[in-house]
């Protein structure tokens, strides 16, 4: 997958969880510009990734996760080493 | 995991916490109690209640503080007042401070200390608070020390987790508590679909998120449990539902049904746990379309039937559409609709029933047999918590109500709901492609058969290109697929004007859908194309196709004057237009 193709994909999983049919993710984004994107529903985008990526995160890796970026390139990594 | 969190957030946004006051139930006040995070659950929790009609608010304490909130009357669940309280303890929690290798009297009375508290915390609920008491029982989480042997390391959190859950359960039975088992659901689910370490580290969550919509259900289903609000009542459907075929067309030695046959073995399983779940008090009933001479055949002769006639308290068999015969039998038994469960292999039937009476819990059976079982148990239609002297008697008490009930009938709104199912009649001549499945059907349909003419594969294949005769084949196509060749009609010209049937058989898996309707006009068609003026129809009876006596009748054919001893025949005029159901679509192959 490209990261063309996560970021959309990604996207749509903001967009359904935090309820903002309007969001256009961008790689700087973080959790700071987006108020719904609280630590509680960090779990459940983190859950709902690994659920539709088929992918599981290294607990590291989530602490890292700093913005949409970290996050697009960190999904097409696991996604290639399938 | 995403649907019911969404649900839930519209469900709040409607009713934020107040009661809509429109359902039977009594509201649930509920307080979760844990040592961890447990919110993550709530939507779960709402979602399953709500199912069950019931009414949830939830009370959530804060981290750890659950002591102070039971034992302390200021506190702030004092003041909330709950009815029902969930102790969802996490394992660690219970735990806490176990050391591997200490002396086997140390670890008893670590054991005990734990039990003692948990106990003296469910009657504080209960007298203090005057609260229905759910505790769920401890995650196995914890990785083996020994192995197979895991309980001969008494000290290991392993096995001591494995004895607590053995003492909640006798503690629980004897002050009154209901348990949530969660070290059985991850023995069938396996561990890592209730709990990831991860996400403990991360998040303090012991149950997985992705597990929240089944953990709520299990909650709401014993909280309906509580409030006597479990199904009842097992209703099965007979072919391919508690054997393999069609008792009216393969007869008694066709139907696959015991030792030998893996399938067969299958589906004596399903009756098996049926046959125990009538034993603790399920009451079973069938729901069949048959005549009810055959269908009662396999309980009456066959060997290797696990079910018996008085296992069934309730015995509905008829050509009538099945949500009228669900009605019926919940009225003979005297339990409302919301009680029932409908066990069908057949989705038309199963998608009437929902559509009909939504109250009706209505499995999606796997199409394997071997399955139906355990996809039974795990929906939890039938959640319990105590057996009582009447559930072992219940079967028998339903089965004389019902037969001092009259049954009384009432129409279902089947128009709408045929025309929901946007079916379509293709229809030909018959040809060759078909010819092995014509021939199967013509020699195989016993019931919904006309004169049960039978033809060889050669017979048939003479049909094809004689102009004196009129053969066709028919595939019904619906919304939910393709239901194949269901009808075959073969007319011969006798004289210039009268088409003679000499066979019409249909296969009943599309009975009462009116394609009868449509496959008459398609024959009215054709004979006057081929400048026919009249066309004569006989029934000839035979054991098993008393349900088409009246089929020509029911069609607008007027009785033909007959000798004596001689089969009913029927004309119809074909001059007088033929009446075509509106939402069957015909179509010309």
């Amino acid at each position: 997958m490209s990261e063309t193709e996560v970021m959309q994909q990604l996207n749509e999983i903001f967009r359904d969880l935090f309820e903002l049919p309007e969001l256009e993710l961008t790689p700087g984004m973080s959790a700071d510009d987006i108020d719904e994107w609280d630590s509680v529903n960090h779990v459940m985008l983190v859950v709902e990734i690994e659920r539709q990526f088929k992918i599981k995160f290294h607990t590291a890796e989530v602490e890292e996760m700093k913005n949409v970026g970290d996050l697009v390139r960190l999904i097409v990594a696991k996604c290639e080493a399938k | 995991m995403m649907a019911t969190t969404k649900l839930d957030r519209q469900f709040m946004k409607l009713f934020k916490d107040e009661w809509p006051g429109q359902l039977q139930t009594t509201p649930v006040r509920l307080a979760v109690l844990g040592s961890s995070t447990v919110d993550h659950l709530f939507p779960g929790i709402r979602i399953g209640a709500l199912r069950r009609n019931l009414w949830v608010t939830i009370y959530k304490g804060d981290y750890g503080q659950y002591v102070q909130d039971i034992y302390d009357a200021g506190s702030a669940l004092h003041a909330w007042q709950p009815n029902t309280i969930l102790f969802a303890f996490d394992s660690r929690h219970l735990l806490g401070g176990y050391q591997v290798g200490e002396a086997a009297q140390a670890t008893e009375s670590r054991l005990n200390e734990t039990t003692e508290r948990i106990v003296h915390l469910w009657r504080a609920a209960r007298d203090k608070l005057g609260c229905q008491v759910i505790q769920q029982t401890a995650l196995p989480i914890y990785p083996r020390l020994f192995g197979e042997n895991e309980n001969r390391l008494a000290s290991s959190p392993a096995a001591l987790l494995d004895r607590l859950n053995e003492r909640l359960r006798v503690l629980a039975e004897k002050e009154g508590v209901t348990l949530l088992a969660m070290d059985h659901w991850a023995a069938q689910d396996g561990l890592s679909s209730w709990h990831d370490p991860a996400l403990w580290h991360r998040a303090k969550q012991e149950i997985h998120l992705a597990a929240m919509p089944m953990y709520g259900d299990i909650v709401g289903r014993v909280l309906a449990a509580l409030q006597g609000k479990s199904r009842k009542c097992l209703v099965l459907d007979l072919d391919n539902t508690l054997w393999g075929g069609v008792i009216g067309d393969d007869g008694l030695d066709g139907i696959v049904l015991g030792q030998g046959h893996a399938l067969g073995e299958a589906f004596c399983d399903f009756q098996r746990y049926a046959k125990d779940l009538a034993r603790r008090g399920v009451i079973l009933a069938v729901c069949s379309k048959n005549d009810e001479k055959n269908a009662l055949l396999p309980f009456e002769q066959h060997q290797d039937m696990v079910l018996k006639r008085e296992d069934i308290a309730c015995f509905s068999a008829s050509w009538g559409d099945k949500a009228t015969a669900i009605r019926s039998i919940a009225r003979q038994l005297n339990i409302g609709l919301d009680a029932l469960v409908f066990a069908d292999d057949n989705p038309f039937e199963r998608n009437i029933v929902r559509r009909e009476l939504p109250m009706v819990a209505v499995p999606e059976l796997p199409e394997d047999p071997a399955l139906f079982p355990a996809m039974i148990a795990r929906a939890g239609f039938f959640e319990s918590l105590a057996l009582t002297a009447e559930d072992m008697m219940r079967t028998r008490q339903y089965e004389d109500n019902s037969k001092r009930e009259a049954a009384r009938e009432q129409a279902t709104d089947m128009q709408s709901y045929l025309r929901s199912l946007e079916m379509t009649l293709h229809w030909s001549r018959f040809t060759q492609v078909d010819q092995a499945r014509v021939v199967q059907l013509i020699n195989k349909t016993n019931q919904f058969n006309l004169t049960t003419r039978r033809y060889s594969a050669n017979e048939v294949a003479n049909l094809l290109d004689d102009p004196a005769v009129v053969a066709l084949q028919m595939r019904l196509a619906d919304k939910f697929g393709d239901n194949g060749i269901i009808a075959i009609i073969i007319g011969y010209r006798t004289d210039e004007a009268t088409i003679d049937i000499d066979t019409w058989l249909m296969s009943c898996r599309v009975l009462g859908r009116q394609v009868e309707q449509a496959a008459l006009a398609i024959l009215a068609a054709e004979a006057r194309r081929m400048g026919a003026r009249r066309l004569v129809g006989r029934y000839r009876p035979t054991e098993k196709n008393g349900m088409v006596a009246e089929h020509y009748p029911r069609l607008g054919f007027a009785p033909l004057p007959g000798g004596a001893g001689t089969d009913p025949q029927f004309v119809l005029d074909l001059d007088a237009r033929c009446e075509v159901p509106n939402f069957i679509q015909i179509t010309e192959n």
